[in-house]
């Protein structure tokens, strides 16, 4: 499927946001790169406000006027950050698209479904309403949606969560853009559902050959689709490397966390092992890596020095951590277990506990 | 879409009848229709009273009175008024051709400005002007309609002594004679017009902007706005064909509420400008305990307001799909 | 084993934003509306003007102090009328009747227009629709008329004129009160409530009634401005307060010949009206910002 192997389409490079509130800046974004290349997908793991969403706002210029951005975004050498809302608007849809989390609230009520992907496709090529309402069909096809003739003249009241997502994916292929960013494509999704539509999503963007980045805290959803993948936390990337790196021989701790509240079937591990305590607050940031107070491998550096994402493994394996060889071979058990639960009182975890 | 509008107009006549019923009871047991005459200096014989008494019914149980009143009613008789050469029903017919004249222009005005601004506060929220209309729509929020048809008076008499010449008037709602066709007619009537439809236009903007605001504003943070300028659609396309579209809807149904209001609000800029309009009838007639012309009054404007309220219902099921097929 | 450093980290270093009571949010968020903040303390002293300032003050409504058609001067501050009324007495016992009246309808009102919206709403059903049929039937005419057939049968005292309106006023909270509870009723704390056995009384009281408070109170207050702009117009039209009692409404409807002549006599009364008016509203809106932040997170 990588037809042109090692061309990039989507370059970012030390891309910042800050939003100024009344509390003080918010640095949801500190300085992420990446790159894209044709075909590929990306997958962009974090929690919820590890800036991960933002960041793919921001490349195609739909965050809020009050967010200030810098760094730059190229897709297929042009600059994006910066561009004026003509430039912007004739990439956005034609060469990246987006999918957003909710498909309840994605897709005007007031227009049918036929309107809405035919309005996609106008938008960027001088066809009439008839050949673009054809188009959709085809394209409600390519989602797996049944009677997609029927279906234009659906209002989204009258389909399922699952249903509009497919719409939603639909509007993102119609022009066959070179990137779709699709951003917790699956989580306001049931889990029964969710499957299917990630299939959807797999056929549709390798029938079109489109790169992905495919947002999600979902480990899980990660698995088995991307090619490679970014961890993020409080805005910053703490470990990138391909799917295999990342999931096989993880050299950040959080990463390590990560796997460790992740449900496996093929290793015997009785219970999960949840990391203590919730993400720094993104305002006033101390200095040091941000994930010192949950981290059990914690020393006096870490709180003074933020580490740089280095090569680990391979050249291509960055991870963020003053002791990321000591990594090597450790369980995710091992680390966040019983034993560091008990005797390490975590501030945040101990609040928490008390509010219930 | 025939079945819905069948099914409101059914859920509405009972109440407009019971209104009827309330209006009636209310206007009947709280005043003295012969307390005119009582008031005469020399009183009028006890004849006088008897056959007036038996002229409005006043001999009658209040019950037998409503119901020959209502069943009056379907054969177009709205009843005796207490002045004995009034014919209610035409008369009100005239006055309130005046009044719905006013209000239907005022409504027009009110709703063309109240959706500029508030559009235009919307998408530049928290900037000078958002916080100018915003200031200027509190204001006409917490203005005495009548102090300000009086200050607005005041206003266009001052402009007429520095033209030199009549251009707004200022009394009345049309000049009783009138050289030329039609055409002056209808001129005459809008120059008598123009400053009660600000005076009553501003108090339903000023409510109105600001919930147009609040309704763009939701609709500008939606995830369907969103969508539409990933999909590439320019800024205008998304503004008008996504978030004014949909940000237009709930208006309806506030419009049609503030009808009531709206009539209100008429009674009293016809007062302040001697309309002779339904303002001032209601007035009279309430004045003298004119039980049939009160509640003939209240029908028509109870009427008024739930067809207009049906014909919102109806709009907002054609605007928004997901009414339409529920 | 590496050094364990977490039982010494700074405590900022966590949540460096303290946990805050429900009332302390919404007090922060209230102080944060600078218009609002301003609107109280102006509100606050043109009612202690009125209640303690019309007290003290040498003149009384009634007093005929013999200085006729005064413009505004040290001694007579707001001018005199035609009679020789002092009108700053005149205004101030205004503003208090004004005042009077506009707080009486909003607690009547929202007290009963909060029963029987949250009854109606929380019960559904045939209530429900009895209920709201009532309500229906009161909005179903125009309030002004209704209340001037009341207002000129009732006589002209502040407090009956206060309760005809409230008598019509309720029928409009109490839509807004089924509103809220229906939608609250829906909320998953709810049904985790019903699911733990509690009972209808402590779901109203324990559940709705508290989460519907900003609500109710943001509406209340902004029903105290709307109070006093429709006193003022029965007033104006001759069927509210009427004299011996004054009230503002009354003031600027017997100076409307004045305007040209004697301009105080309409402009002050007037002026009073629009700056409660104004800081009541201002003052709702930043309840309403205070209460529910979410409406105005939206930033584009």
């Amino acid at each position: 499927m990588t037809a042109a192997a090692g061309e990039t389409v989507l370059e970012v490079d030390d891309l910042r946001v800050s939003f100024p509130t009344d509390d003080g800046v918010v640095q949801a974004v500190r300085g992420v790169s990446y790159r894209l290349g044709r075909g590929e997908v990306l997958g962009v793991v974090g929690e919820s406000g590890s800036g991960k969403s933002v960041m793919s706002l921001a490349v195609i210029g739909l965050l809020p006027g009050s967010a200030r951005i810098s760094g730059s975004a190229r897709c297929c050498g042009e600059e994006l950050l910066g561009a004026s809302d003509k430039q912007l608007s004739r990439v956005r849809g034609r060469r990246i698209s987006m999918i957003f989390q909710d498909p309840m609230t994605s897709l005007n009520p007031v227009y049918s479904i036929g309107y809405q992907i035919a309005e996609a496709i106008r938008a960027h090529h001088d066809v009439g309403r008839e050949a673009a309402l054809e188009q959709a069909v085809e394209l409600l096809d390519l989602v797996r949606i049944p009677n997609p003739r029927e279906r234009l003249r659906s209002y989204p009241h009258e389909l399922s969560g699952g249903m509009r997502q497919r719409v939603v994916i639909a509007i993102a292929m119609a022009n066959r853009p070179d990137v779709i960013i699709a951003d917790e494509p699956t989580t306001a999704l049931d889990v029964t559902v969710q499957a299917q539509v990630l299939e959807a999503l797999d056929t549709a963007q390798q029938q079109i050959g489109a790169a992905m980045v495919l947002i999600t805290h979902d480990l899980g959803v990660i698995a088995g689709h991307a090619d490679r993948v970014l961890v993020m936390y409080a805005g910053k990337l703490v470990e990138a490397g391909t799917a295999d790196d990342v999931f096989y021989a993880p050299r950040m701790p959080y990463t390590l966390g990560l796997l460790g509240s992740l449900p496996r079937l093929d290793a015997k591990t009785e219970r999960l092992t949840p990391i203590g305590g919730a993400p720094p607050s993104a305002v006033n940031m101390p200095p040091g890596c941000p994930f010192t107070p949950r981290c059990p491998l914690a020393q006096q550096v870490c709180e003074r020095e933020e580490p740089a994402a280095e090569p680990t493994t391979s050249p291509d394996h960055l991870a963020a951590c003053h002791f990321s060889e000591q990594l090597e071979g450790r369980e995710p058990a091992e680390l966040f277990g019983a034993g560091w639960r008990d005797d390490v009182v975590v501030p945040g975890a101990e609040q928490r506990e008390e509010a219930r | 879409m025939l079945a819905y509008a069948v099914r409101r107009v059914l859920v509405s006549m009972p109440i407009l009848i019971a209104a009827t019923f309330l209006v009636f009871v209310m206007v009947a047991l709280s005043g003295d229709p012969l307390s005119e005459l009582r008031t005469r200096n020399p009183p009028p014989p006890p004849r006088t009273f008897e056959l007036e008494a038996q002229r409005l019914n006043l001999d009658e149980p209040l019950l037998t009175r409503y119901w020959g009143w209502l069943t009056g009613l379907f054969r177009g008789d709205f009843g005796p008024s207490t002045q004995s050469t009034l014919q209610i029903g035409p008369e009100l017919f005239a006055r309130f051709v005046v009044t719905f004249r006013l209000i239907a222009l005022a409504m027009l005005v009110a709703l063309v400005l109240a959706v500029i601004v508030g559009v235009i506060s919307a998408v530049k929220q928290y900037s000078g002007t958002d916080y100018t209309f915003t200031f200027a729509g509190f204001l006409f929020l917490s203005m005495p309609s009548f102090w300000f048809a009086i200050l607005l008076k005041e206003a266009g008499i001052s402009f007429n002594n520095a033209v030199g010449s009549q251009v707004l008037f200022t009394i009345g709602d049309s000049s009783v004679f009138v050289e030329g066709g039609t055409w002056a007619q209808f001129t005459d009537i809008l120059g008598h017009m123009i400053l009660p439809t600000i005076s009553l236009a501003l108090l339903s903007f000023a409510a109105w902007s600001r919930f147009q605001r609040a309704s763009m504003l939701e609709v500008l943070g939606s995830d369907y706005v969103r969508l539409a300028r990933a999909k590439g659609l320019r800024q205008r396309k998304v503004m008008t064909r996504h978030a004014l579209r949909t940000a237009l809807i709930p208006l309806t149904t506030v419009t049609a509420l503030d009808l009531g209001a709206i009539i209100s609000g008429a009674v009293i800029t016809e007062i302040v400008y001697q309309w002779r309009g339904a303002g001032s009838f209601l007035l009279e007639s309430i004045d003298r305990n004119d039980v049939y012309a009160v509640s003939g009054w209240l029908l028509v404007a109870a009427t008024f307001i739930i067809l207009f309220n049906l014909a919102a219902d109806l709009l907002y099921a054609v605007l928004d799909p997901r009414i339409r097929y529920a | 084993m590496p050094e364990r450093i977490t039982e010494h980290a700074p405590a900022e270093r966590e949540f460096t934003v303290a946990q805050r009571s429900q009332g302390q949010l919404v007090l922060r968020r209230f102080l944060r509306h600078r218009l609002a903040v301003i609107s109280l303390v102006v509100l606050l002293a043109v009612v202690l003007l009125a209640f303690v300032g019309g007290a003290l003050w040498r003149y009384d409504v009634a007093t005929l102090t013999g200085d006729y058609s005064q413009p505004p001067s040290w001694g007579h501050p707001f001018g005199t009328d035609a009679v020789g009324h002092d009108s700053f007495a005149q205004v101030m016992r205004g503003t208090q009747i004004s005042i009077g009246i506009a707080v009486l309808v909003a607690v009547f009102s929202t007290l009963i227009g909060t029963i029987w919206g949250a009854t109606a709403g929380y019960y559904r059903g045939a209530l429900d629709t009895v209920m709201m049929r009532i309500s229906d039937l009161i909005l179903t005419l125009p309030l002004l008329a209704v209340a001037a057939v009341l207002g000129h049968n009732v006589g002209g005292s502040w407090w009956l004129i206060a309760l005809v309106i409230a008598g019509l006023y309720w029928a409009y909270v109490s839509r807004v009160a089924r509103g809220v509870v229906l939608s609250l009723r829906e909320k998953e704390f709810i049904e985790a409530a019903k699911a733990l056995g509690a009972g209808d009384a402590r779901i109203i009281f324990r559940h709705l009634i508290p989460n519907a408070l900003g609500s109710i109170i943001v509406n209340a207050t902004v029903l105290v401005a709307i109070a006093i702009l429709l006193e003022t117009a029965l007033s104006f039209l001759g069927v509210g307060v009427r004299p011996p009692d004054t009230s503002l409404g009354l003031l600027v409807s017997s100076a409307q010949t004045a305007v040209s002549t004697r301009p105080w006599l309409f402009y002050l009364p007037g002026l009073f009206i629009i700056v409660i008016a104004l800081t009541i509203n201002f003052i709702g809106d930043g309840l309403r910002d205070a209460f529910d932040p979410q409406q105005t997170k939206v930033r584009e």
